[in-house]
């Protein structure tokens, strides 16, 4: 039974699929198949919410490269449920919406490929037990990401931005990894339940910091959070149905996700707590900030989506708090951030998917997404408004709806931060300041897409296309969400008993098995601290709003040259620049040039090791006599040799190759090589007829203009290579650590039947070598016979040049 | 001896370097098949030593040595492969000559921006 790694695989078996069928079934939108697909791993996983519920975890194990610990292990426990609800869940709604979306000119096979790859990767990531596969996840929907954004790939805005959060994503992804190894060597284990379970036996080691710091900057590119959010605003070029599931639902919650389930590793370290809830808490207010200035209704989402981002992940921040003393009564009351955060977690899935697609209703309606054109569509898009209330008024943190409901228990786990006096006080009492003026932020910003969008003045004139309601179809997905926001609100407590609670013990195995941390969620407290909060954000909101055009002023003190954006494409500008500069600098295009580096580095490699090793033996006992013939011919072929280099013209130099062929053939034979010498005879024969053909062919020698220096270096280059050569084959004929093979081929006639026994080796003892010769021959007169008679057509000749 | 046919490579590799770094196509190829030959004599003084028995043919009814039979194989099989080297580099410069007009390498390098 191995289910839940089925539903990691089905995913992109269907996704193999997809170009199949689209190809075969026109008639029907391929999109539905990717629904079905999607709705049924949904209604799967839905049936395994009781078990959770009851405590249960399920463990599947396929063996995949044991002696590594690398195996495909899926663990579902609470939290990793909420997610895959989340992924399949919001996936069947985003495949409904884009079937309306999406016209039938599109590419789609490869749009719901990519959308398959991408649900597959997200469903390995969140079920993933072993750390290398969860990492091969982790960088699989990065790349489905990439194939998104870039969907329009003709488009050079969307290419842009897929670039960008590649290489961000990607870059904390290996990070992560550098993190995973660590872990791993601390731990001995790839399995995170395992490294879960044995923290406290590491805990002390050097490199613990150092792991938690580079698991979390995977988290952090991921989620988007600052300084690395930058990435999320550009990826909004992507189509919306995928700005909906992947940039707010799922993928940039993958960053979360890490963070939760390494909370009871790393959680109870000062720097954690420190680094997760200060890195969210500043990208919740610097979200929220430029939320408000921005004039494209996708940015603003998108700006948005980056501070609720920082929010859930300084909830987790703060609920490690929980794990920093040891376990406490006292102690138990920070693991309420967990349960916030995940509830805010949900909530934000349901709310800003919504909101997506409201957008893209309004985006694919009008033809227009820019505030400054839009005005006065409550009245000619009444669903679309209405779906775009729920949503904001939600995100604002307004009742009835979700939002507030996790909205308020942010600010009391901000306040219990502060009233426990955890941290030091100035920092303490900082952490609700931020909290709540981000949130009057957040109101702002959602006020602005409300209003700024559905109230005031229609223009039509500034508009592409008149107003009018969207089909049913592309407003059946936002209406389901804008009614879990609204239905979560009135009972959060079935989503709390059945989700939540199970999704705590994972995070905090410690303290569940003394506590029951589930928490009960009731809309009225009384009038306390968070409502107050709450009052304040309305108050102070609605007049920050209103006097919006008053303050904006403030945002002229952060020029787009200062921004992150900036920077980023100045080192990517940079890298390129430098990156070219230094391979025109080598890659000159001059065959001698490549040779020069290979001779030098064998000079410097080979040469150096002789000094280092001072392996310099020499020893002439053993050799055998030299005869005067012999010392007569290896006389004549250095001095051909050495004048080949002076020679004036092309018939001298050539004559004189032959000479050195011909003496090798006479050495041969003065070896006791006869078959050689037959074939070096014949070879140099034929080799000297084409150096004379090619003579005809090819010019006289000019004189070489090489430069002096060049000719010097050139000779230097050339004695020091003979040099090393000569002394390494001296070295290596003294050298002989075994004796030969070769008395083995002596019993030829009995092993092959053959009295030659050169001729047996090389036609039965290494018969299969001499054949792939003959082969290479083969090719080499093809090569010859191609160069010589077949002409480049014209037409071919031009695409060249292009 | 040995050493004798070690000194005479070193300097067939020596000449075969130099001419490999000129500009000229004829050379560099004019290098590499001096640089096959001081390969093969190289091969050679590895073996179980230069001279020291028979030719390696069996003769019936005669116990003698022979001389090293494996490095006159690797030999043979790199005789023919470097001569079908030599042919394709030939060839290849006369079509260079034939479509370019030159054989200098210098002038033959890439273009830039390709």
């Amino acid at each position: 039974m191995l289910t839940v790694n089925l539903a990691i695989i089905i995913p992109f078996l269907a996704a193999t699929l997809v170009p199949v069928l689209h190809k075969k079934i026109s008639r029907i939108h391929i999109g539905w198949f990717v629904f079905i697909v999607s709705a049924a791993l949904f209604a799967f996983l839905v049936r395994y919410i009781p078990r959770i519920a009851s405590g249960e975890t399920f463990l599947y194990t396929l063996k995949w490269i044991p002696s590594y610990h690398i195996n495909f292990t899926t663990y579902m426990d609470g939290l990793s449920l909420i997610f895959a609800l989340l992924i399949t869940g919001i996936g069947a709604l985003v495949t409904i919406y884009s079937i309306y979306y999406l016209s039938s000119n599109e590419n789609l096979s490869h749009f719901y490929t990519y959308l398959l790859l991408f649900m597959g990767a997200m469903l390995g990531v969140v079920f993933s037990d072993n750390m290398m596969v969860l990492y091969v996840f982790w960088e699989l929907t990065s790349i489905s990401s990439f194939l998104l954004i870039a969907f329009w790939y003709h488009r050079k805005r969307s290419r842009e931005g897929a670039q960008k959060s590649l290489l961000i994503t990607v870059t904390g992804g290996i990070a992560m990894l550098v993190g995973f190894v660590m872990l791993y060597v601390m731990s001995g284990t790839m399995s995170v339940r395992e490294v879960i379970a044995t923290v406290s036996t590491y805990s002390e080691h050097s490199l613990f910091i150092p792991a938690m710091v580079l698991i979390l900057l995977g988290a952090f590119t991921k989620s988007a959070q600052f300084p690395f959010h930058i990435w999320l605003p550009t990826a909004m070029e992507a189509p919306t149905p995928v700005s909906a599931y992947l940039h707010s639902a799922t993928m940039v919650k993958a960053g979360i996700y890490l963070v939760a389930r390494f909370t009871p590793v790393f959680g109870g370290e000062m720097t954690w707590f420190w680094m997760v809830t200060g890195v969210g808490l500043f990208t919740l207010f610097w979200g929220s900030f430029n939320a408000i200035r921005q004039t494209d209704l996708k940015a603003l989402l998108a700006y948005s989506t980056i501070s609720q981002l920082g929010m859930i992940m300084s909830m987790f921040g703060m609920s490690s708090a929980a794990l920093v003393n040891g376990y406490s009564v006292d102690s138990v009351i920070f693991t309420q951030a967990a349960f916030a955060a995940l509830f805010h977690l949900v909530n934000h899935s349901t709310f800003k998917g919504a909101l997506f697609m409201v957008v893209g209703i309004v985006d694919h309606e009008l033809g227009t997404r820019d505030i400054r054109r839009l005005g006065g569509l409550a009245t000619l898009m009444p669903i679309t408004f209405t779906i775009a209330i729920i949503g904001s008024f939600s995100m604002a943190g307004l009742p009835p709806f979700n939002g507030f409901l996790s909205k308020e228990m942010f600010f009391q786990v901000a306040v219990n931060i502060s009233e426990f006096n955890f941290a030091s006080d100035t920092w303490s009492t900082l952490i609700p300041v931020v909290a709540w003026v981000a949130s009057i932020l957040t109101f702002v910003y959602c006020m602005i897409f409300v209003f700024k969008t559905f109230l005031g003045s229609y223009q039509e004139e500034k508009l592409e296309h008149p107003a009018h309601e969207a089909p049913y179809g592309m407003l059946f997905s936002p209406m389901i969400l804008g009614a879990l926001v609204v239905l979560i609100f009135f009972f959060p407590n079935v989503l709390g008993d059945y989700l939540l609670r199970p999704a705590m013990s994972s995070i905090f195995p410690t303290i569940a098995e003394n506590e029951d941390l589930g928490v009960h969620v009731i809309p009225w407290h009384g009038f306390n601290m968070p409502l107050k909060m709450t009052i304040g954000v309305i108050l102070l909101g609605i007049l920050l709003f209103i006097s919006l055009r008053y303050w904006k002023g403030i945002y002229k003190m952060f020029p787009e040259k200062w921004s992150f954006n900036t920077l980023y494409g100045n080192i990517l500008e940079q890298l390129e620049a430098t990156s070219n500069t230094v391979t025109n600098f080598y890659m000159t295009g001059h065959l001698r040039d490549y040779m020069v580096y290979i001779y030098s580095f064998f000079i410097l490699a080979v040469g150096g090791m002789l000094v280092i090793t001072n392996t310099l033996v020499f020893n002439i006992e053993g050799n055998a006599s030299i005869s005067s013939l012999e010392g007569i011919i290896a006389l004549v072929m250095m001095i051909a040799a050495v004048t080949i280099l002076f020679a004036k013209s092309r018939l001298t130099a050539i004559l004189l190759n032959s000479v050195l062929g011909y003496g090798v053939a006479i050495f041969f034979v003065l070896f006791r090589a006869p078959d050689l010498a037959l074939t070096q005879t014949v070879v140099e024969t034929v080799s000297t007829v084409l150096f004379l053909a090619a003579y005809y062919f090819l010019p006289e020698w000019k004189k070489e203009d090489t430069r002096k220096r060049s000719k010097s270096v050139n000779l230097i280059i050339s004695i020091l290579v003979g040099v090393i050569f000569t002394v390494v084959a001296l070295a290596v004929q003294n050298g002989k650590l075994f004796d030969s093979i070769s008395s083995y081929y002596e019993n030829s006639y009995e092993l092959a039947g053959g009295r030659n026994i050169v001729n047996t080796i090389l036609g039965d003892f290494r018969a299969f070598d001499t054949m792939l010769e003959v082969v290479v021959l083969l090719i080499a007169g093809l090569g010859v016979y191609t160069f010589i008679k077949l002409k480049a057509r014209k037409e071919d000749a031009s695409v060249e040049d292009k | 001896m040995e050493t004798l046919i070690t000194i005479l490579t070193g300097i067939l590799v020596t000449v075969a370097t130099y001419l490999i770094l000129t500009r000229s196509v004829l050379k560099v190829i004019l290098g590499t098949a001096i640089l096959s030959h001081a390969a093969h004599l190289m091969i050679m003084t590895m073996g179980k030593g230069l001279k020291s028995g028979s030719v390696p043919v069996l003769v019936d009814g005669q116990e003698t040595t022979f001389v090293d039979p494996l490095p006159q194989a690797l030999i043979l099989t790199s005789i023919v492969i470097s001569f079908a080297v030599t042919a394709i580099l030939l060839v290849l410069a006369y079509r260079t000559y034939r479509e370019t007009g030159t054989d200098n390498l210098y002038e033959l390098r890439g273009n830039k921006h390709e």
